[in-house]
């Protein structure tokens, strides 16, 4: 990453990517394509195709900070504290936090995501009783942890956000609901469940929502194509575009 | 997924009911059907309202179980208008991207594009650059945005209930408001105009004296609709103490905006959690204790109003904040001073004779930036502004590429839909077009 020559490293300087050493990026598993291996984009340089495909694990040490920055403790130890007080397993619960770009979130075990998302809405100090909804993310190079539910808290009473964030592996992809905690998760989690197959157990009635009920597969997902189906037009079949004629 | 079997499926083959009888009003006598119902002496009756009925806003589907005119129950049904917009929008660049998701939430365009550029700015890290001529102009279009998508809001709001005169007249206000649009950014809608980085273009000559008339028509009109609905007698007995939904309701069910707002919370994320450089205008958060129907008209009919108060400190800031609309960073940033062709199109003359005429390599540099786009940290973010239906938020993972990793979009038309059955369930059924009239959901961005 960083050269001898002034002008190319004055380049780079203004590049605004986080400096890596080249041990980290090393490290980081890289999908490399080719040098035209990208087939969806006007990528016409190549350097599209190498991409780094899974983010390394990263994990947040104290303080944490606030929204503002993490130069002393703030907000976010604050949360932390009070969680860690009132959730008698935190150590066990918690995998790992992280805090990036003013942003707070826990990595909750499954088998605690009720417990913890319970003890974030009801505590006084903590009172986060809003859910701004669940979103899914599916990383196929994360193995035994594939599928991701993120869930976003918001709490009205102390102005503040946190992210909780609950992983399962494809093989078995059951979340808790957390309907019984927040109501408002219901069509949030169908929807997850239409687009990544992910289970939420104890949802009351967890069908498809966006997609037709008779749909096959789970659209967002990453091994789902794009447009993955052939579409009848004045008689004739248009193959979808992953079985298409390609010249790549 | 070639290998993958789609399993026939026949929606139209005859299926016994599960229970009861099914009559099926397909243009026979309706005296028939009556007569049948009579006979099997059951008060119970299920009934399919949409997805194409007009007082759906779209293709909304109710499925309502009455006894007599009281609902019962009520699901909803959505699904209908889902294009695929967040998976859409991983097969494109950054920028790219914001030309989708103008199109979800199709009456408040500047808001989902401001609400995923912010998220994209906070995965760069360059929210502070943004240069302050376009956080004003942001500001200025949203309010703008958010009075045409009131106004959209109280006339189908009017025409549901019976009233095609504050249709027309609140589809008249909504034009001058897109005649704005169009003036600014080159379309009425959809327009694609906020950037990650900024905004496409600068205001065109003769955008702030358009705007300043509007500014002089816009308060006496909403006065005339006001006159029209505020005490009008037949309005306030279709809407007052209907759809009641309390804080606590709008609390489990993660309602937001006017409804929540119409509970006497004055919860405004522009207050609360400001962006854009919201905290230094000068504006009310107005709210209304009512929990009904009749409390989120005058909601939306107060905010209006705000919004015209922040466009005109807009107007003012404009005059000093000179400068560029688009962050100086030449590896994120597009030229932006464009201008509008005899085509319709943007470009920008000086940028096009540099790159032609004199730079190899600031032509090659255009051409990447445009053809591949830019490339965006690994991480996550999510960046929550307040569209006029309630908190929009955008769920932006990147994992280093040139396109999104993973877009997704809390919708508050979405959320907010769920509260139907709470409010309705209970009351007549003509008040269920009421309840769902003030939750205003719009379809586009409810499916996505």
């Amino acid at each position: 990453m960083s050269s001898q020559n002034p002008e190319q490293q004055a380049e780079q300087g203004a590049d605004k990517l986080p400096a890596q050493t080249g041990e980290e990026r090393r490290e980081q598993p890289v999908a490399r394509k080719g040098m035209f291996g990208a087939r969806t984009t006007g990528d016409t340089s190549g350097y599209g195709g190498l991409v780094v495909r899974q983010s390394p694990k990263v994990s947040a040490q104290r303080p944490y900070g606030g929204p503002g920055g993490a130069a002393e403790a703030g907000e976010f130890d604050e949360i932390a504290d009070e969680l860690e007080r009132a959730v008698p397993d935190f150590g066990d619960a918690i995998e790992r936090v992280v805090v990036d770009r003013g942003e707070l979130t826990f990595f909750v075990k499954r088998e605690h995501l009720a417990t913890v998302a319970k003890t974030m809405r009801d505590e006084p100090s903590l009172r986060f009783e809003l859910c701004s909804g669940v979103s899914g993310v599916h990383y196929p190079d994360d193995e035994g942890a594939e599928l991701h539910s993120v869930v976003h808290l918001l709490s009205i009473t102390h102005n503040r956000r946190v992210r909780l964030e609950a992983t399962c592996p494809d093989a078995d992809p059951h979340v808790p609901s957390l309907v019984p905690v927040y109501p408002t998760s219901d069509w949030h989690e169908r929807e997850t469940y239409d687009f990544f197959g992910i289970v939420y157990d104890g949802h009351p009635a967890l069908t498809r929502i966006e997609m037709p009920d008779d749909w096959v597969g789970h659209p967002q997902r990453k091994d789902y194509p794009l447009g993955g189906i052939p579409v009848e037009y004045r008689g004739a079949e248009i193959p979808p575009p992953d079985e298409r004629r390609s010249y790549v | 997924m070639s290998s993958t079997k789609y399993t026939e499926y026949d929606a139209y083959a005859a299926e016994e009911a599960a229970e009861g009888k099914v009559f099926d009003v397909g243009g026979q006598d309706w005296d028939q059907v009556v007569a049948g119902a009579e006979d099997l002496g059951d008060e119970r009756l299920v009934i399919n309202m949409g997805p194409q009925h007009p007082s759906t806003h779209g293709v909304l589907r109710l499925i309502l179980t009455l006894d007599g005119e009281t609902v019962n129950e009520a699901r909803v049904g959505i699904g209908y208008l889902h294009t695929g917009i967040e998976k859409n929008m991983e097969f494109r660049t950054w920028t790219q991207g914001t030309t989708f998701c103008t199109r979800m939430d199709y009456l408040a365009p500047i808001f989902n594009e401001t609400a995923y550029c912010l998220s994209v700015e906070k995965l760069l890290g360059v929210t502070e650059q943004v240069p302050e001529r376009a956080q004003i102009i942001r500001v200025m279009m949203m309010e703008l945005n958010r009075i045409s998508s009131h106004l959209v809001a109280i006339a189908t709001f009017g025409l549901e209930l019976g009233a095609t005169t504050v249709m027309l007249n609140g589809f008249i206000e909504r034009e001058y408001t897109l005649d704005l649009f169009e003036e600014i950014t080159g379309l009425r809608m959809n327009m694609a105009y906020v950037r990650p980085g900024g905004v496409a273009q600068d205001l065109p000559s003769g955008a702030t004296s358009k705007i300043r008339d509007y500014l002089d028509r816009m308060p006496k009109r909403l006065q005339a609709l006001r006159k029209l609905m505020d005490d009008n007698p037949v309005f306030k007995a279709r809407t007052k103490d209907v759809a009641y939904l309390d804080l606590t309701g709008c609390m489990a069910l993660g309602v937001t905006g006017p409804v929540l707002r119409s509970t006497g919370l004055p919860w405004d994320l522009r207050k609360s959690q400001p962006y854009c450089g919201y905290e230094d205008y000068d504006f009310d958060v107005p709210t209304q204790d009512t929990c009904d129907v009749y409390g989120r008209y005058l909601v939306r009919m107060d905010e209006m109003e705000e919004s015209l108060k922040i466009v005109e400190q807009c107007l003012d800031r404009l005059q000093a904040a000179k400068g560029p609309v688009m962050i100086e960073d030449k590896k994120i940033g597009w030229p932006a001073q464009l201008a509008i062709g005899a085509d319709g199109m943007g470009n920008s003359p000086r940028h096009i004779a540099h790159i032609m005429g004199t730079s190899m390599e600031a032509l090659i540099h255009h051409f990447k930036l445009v053809t591949e786009g830019f490339r965006v940290p690994a991480g996550q973010a999510y960046a929550p502004i307040e569209s006029p239906r309630g908190e929009l938020g955008a769920h932006v993972v990147s994992d280093g590429g040139t396109r999104p990793y993973r877009v997704h979009f809390r919708e508050p038309s979405f959320v907010n839909l769920q509260a139907t059955p709470a409010m309705s369930e209970g009351g007549m059924v003509a008040d269920i077009i009421a309840a769902v009239a003030s939750i205003d959901p719009v379809m586009g961005g409810v499916d996505r």
